[in-house]
């Protein structure tokens, strides 16, 4: 018999000796059920019995709505074939209260207690930073002691990944910063016929600034991300477990290698990065102002002080520091599923981020109480 | 409630509940199944086994439309869905549920609301407090203690969890329920009391199960007919001890082997 979902519907039928009766007919299924639920529900206990002989299909849902009337009206139920009653029966047993959610706190203890548990965990990472940076350090010593242990190739691999396969990105993007530091400034200049200190702007701001605080940025989106991201999936599986069960410190297998190759490509890179700026805001001057190269470059040369190349060339390993320590440390931090490493990379660069901003900021503040302005 | 012509099916559908014929799948160079052929009887528990790489998550895969094959036939309930948009085979997949491997529940939502996804999906006109209720008799049916509704997945053990993915494949009341490895990774004891939930449900929800399995176990314990995946090919369907008296080597070596007499013992 070819059958189709019939909806389910009742009548309300008083019988002889007063009672009063709903008679179900149709389909009692999740596809059928329809609006029952909410027209039942109005009947309260002004129903004293449920008739269900004439349903023609019955599954978990239905017998649930009809145990569910029973059990609020205190009806009974009569004409269940043997289906109907197993599956009330199986209903019925397993009727416990339970709730969907969790129950939401009090707000303003959730408000206090978020901002309680952020400020702690902003403090305990910042701990956990500093002493992460320890033990790195604890282990650089020890490597230094016993340089045969040092993983050559590991190493090199890292200095391939972040410093060499990231010129083509940061090349890119230092020469459009040029030529966007030189539009703006030969806009802002010529107001006042001072458009040739667009050399200045261009030369001093890239070796001094940007070319190291973008690449760092760029660094930290692009390695210290997958340093986080690595590292803990290695953590999630066990590989980091197996390597100290079998002696090898991850510190030094894992995070050396990357903490080395931020450290020592982040100058190569921050000076690449200004220098191809440069030549961006050369070339836009020669089109823009008609400052011919060659007349660019040695105005470069009288106005950029041999300062600006060391401020650039001082902060740029700390910066590297910061990312590869950020990165590796969230990366260790990972534990349970896959959801954690997400999160963990996006905290690594976000902090590294912002650390290397703050940390830019003490170093301007720094470098003009030497003198290097 | 209107009528609707999509609602038309056949509930009283004798053939096999599944019918797969001439399947063919391959990625790359790699032929998984070839020329495979499978009925699934209506109410029967089905083992299916082989060796790893045999292809059987590929297999339920197929089935559910997960996977396109290259080649073949598969009919669920009678209806073919090869070929077919998922508009025009949804009143067929409102009558499975799927048990994947990990569970496959939902992270950022409770058990109860992993429940209600499907419901809500697929009858979103179903009144909100009649689909909590729903919900909530769902993962007691399915053994969970009443506490584990609220609980997210994270806070569950690994053989709740898997309690917890049975109780959303049984959102929609279905009568086809596919289970890839459930009880692996569970101890024996998780595993024997989830062997008999399924049985249990089985029985009162009628239901038909495609069950893909590692564990001799459960093979012995609930399964009506087992598969045999071999040689890109179901080689074998029957009951364990028509099995035995086949003689191929994967079969005698599976069965008999020191693991597969010693679950025979205890199984019988």
């Amino acid at each position: 018999m070819a059958g189709m979902t019939v909806p389910s519907d009742f009548v309300e039928e008083m019988t002889e000796d007063g009672v009063t009766s709903l008679r179900f007919s149709g389909d009692l299924s999740i596809a059928a059920v329809g609006d029952l639920p909410e027209r039942l529900s109005d009947y309260g206990d002004h129903v004293q019995r449920l008739d269900i002989s004439q349903v023609d299909y019955i599954d978990t849902v239905g017998a649930w709505l009809i145990h569910r009337t029973a059990r609020d009206s205190g009806a009974e139920i009569v004409g269940a074939d043997n289906e109907a009653e197993r599956l009330i029966a199986a209903v019925s047993g397993v009727d416990q209260p339970a709730e969907v959610r969790p129950d939401p706190p009090n707000p303003v203890v959730r408000v206090l207690s978020e901002v309680g548990e952020a400020t702690t965990i902003a403090l305990m990472t910042l701990a956990g930073l500093v002493g992460f940076f320890g033990s790195v350090m604890v282990s650089m010593g020890s490597l230094l002691r016993h340089p045969g242990r040092i993983r050559w190739n590991a190493v090199i691999q890292r200095f391939d990944v972040v410093g060499v396969r990231s010129l083509g990105i940061i090349g890119l993007m230092s020469f459009l910063i040029g030529l966007v530091i030189a539009q703006q400034g030969a806009v802002q200049l010529r107001q006042f016929g001072a458009e040739v200190f667009t050399v200045n702007l261009v030369g001093r701001l890239t070796l001094r600034e940007l070319g190291v605080l973008m690449t760092a940025i760029m660094v930290a989106g692009r390695s210290g991300s997958a340093f986080a991201a690595q590292i803990g999936t290695m953590k999630l599986t066990e590989e980091i477990d197996a390597m100290r069960t079998i002696g090898v410190s991850p510190v030094e297998a894992l995070v050396l290698p990357r903490f080395l190759a931020a450290v020592f490509m982040l100058p190569l890179l921050g000076f690449f990065a200004s220098v191809v700026a440069i030549i961006g805001g050369g070339l836009l001057s020669w089109v823009e102002l008609d400052i011919p190269p060659a007349t660019f470059f040695a105005r470069i040369r009288e106005v950029v002080p041999l300062t600006d190349v060391y401020v650039g060339l001082v902060k740029a390993p700390v910066f590297g520091a910061i990312i590869a320590i950020c990165g590796c440390y969230q990366g260790m931090q990972v534990e349970g599923n896959a959801e954690e490493v997400g999160k963990r990379t996006t905290a690594a660069v976000v902090q590294a981020i912002f650390l290397v901003i703050v940390l830019d900021a003490f170093f301007a503040v720094f470098f003009s109480w030497i003198g290097w302005n | 409630m209107a009528e609707d012509d999509s609602m038309v099916f056949d509930r009283d559908f004798d053939g096999p509940i599944i019918c797969v014929k001439g399947l063919r799948n391959s990625f790359g160079d790699q032929v998984v199944h070839e020329h495979l052929d499978l009925d699934v009887r209506k109410g029967e528990i089905l083992g299916v086994v082989g060796g790893s790489g045999t292809g059987k998550s590929v297999l339920m895969r197929s089935i559910i439309g997960l996977q396109t094959p290259d080649e073949g036939a598969i009919e669920v309930f009678g209806e073919s869905l090869l070929g077919r948009s998922e508009a025009e085979t949804i009143d067929v997949r409102k009558r499975w549920g799927v048990l994947f491997q990990g569970g496959a529940l939902f992270s950022t939502l409770t058990v109860a609301e992993n429940v209600m996804v499907p419901i809500r999906e697929f009858y979103p006109k179903m009144d909100r407090d009649f689909r909590r209720e729903v919900a909530k008799y769902k993962v007691c049916l399915s053994g969970l203690p009443p506490e584990a509704s609220p609980k997210y997945p994270s806070e569950l053990s690994g053989g709740m969890r898997k309690r917890a993915g049975i109780a959303r494949a049984l959102a929609l009341d279905p009568e086809l329920l596919f289970l890839d490895e459930p009880t692996a990774g569970l101890d024996p004891i998780g595993a024997a009391a989830f062997d008999n939930l399924t049985r249990e449900l089985q029985q009162t929800l009628g239901l038909t199960v495609f069950l893909i399995t590692h564990d001799l176990d459960t093979l012995h314990a609930i399964c009506d007919r087992v598969a045999v995946l071999a040689d890109k090919q179901v080689i074998a369907v029957g009951t364990i001890p028509e099995l035995l008296a086949l003689d191929h080597p994967w079969i005698q070596e599976y069965f008999n082997g020191p693991r597969g007499r010693m679950a025979a013992g205890q199984g019988s």
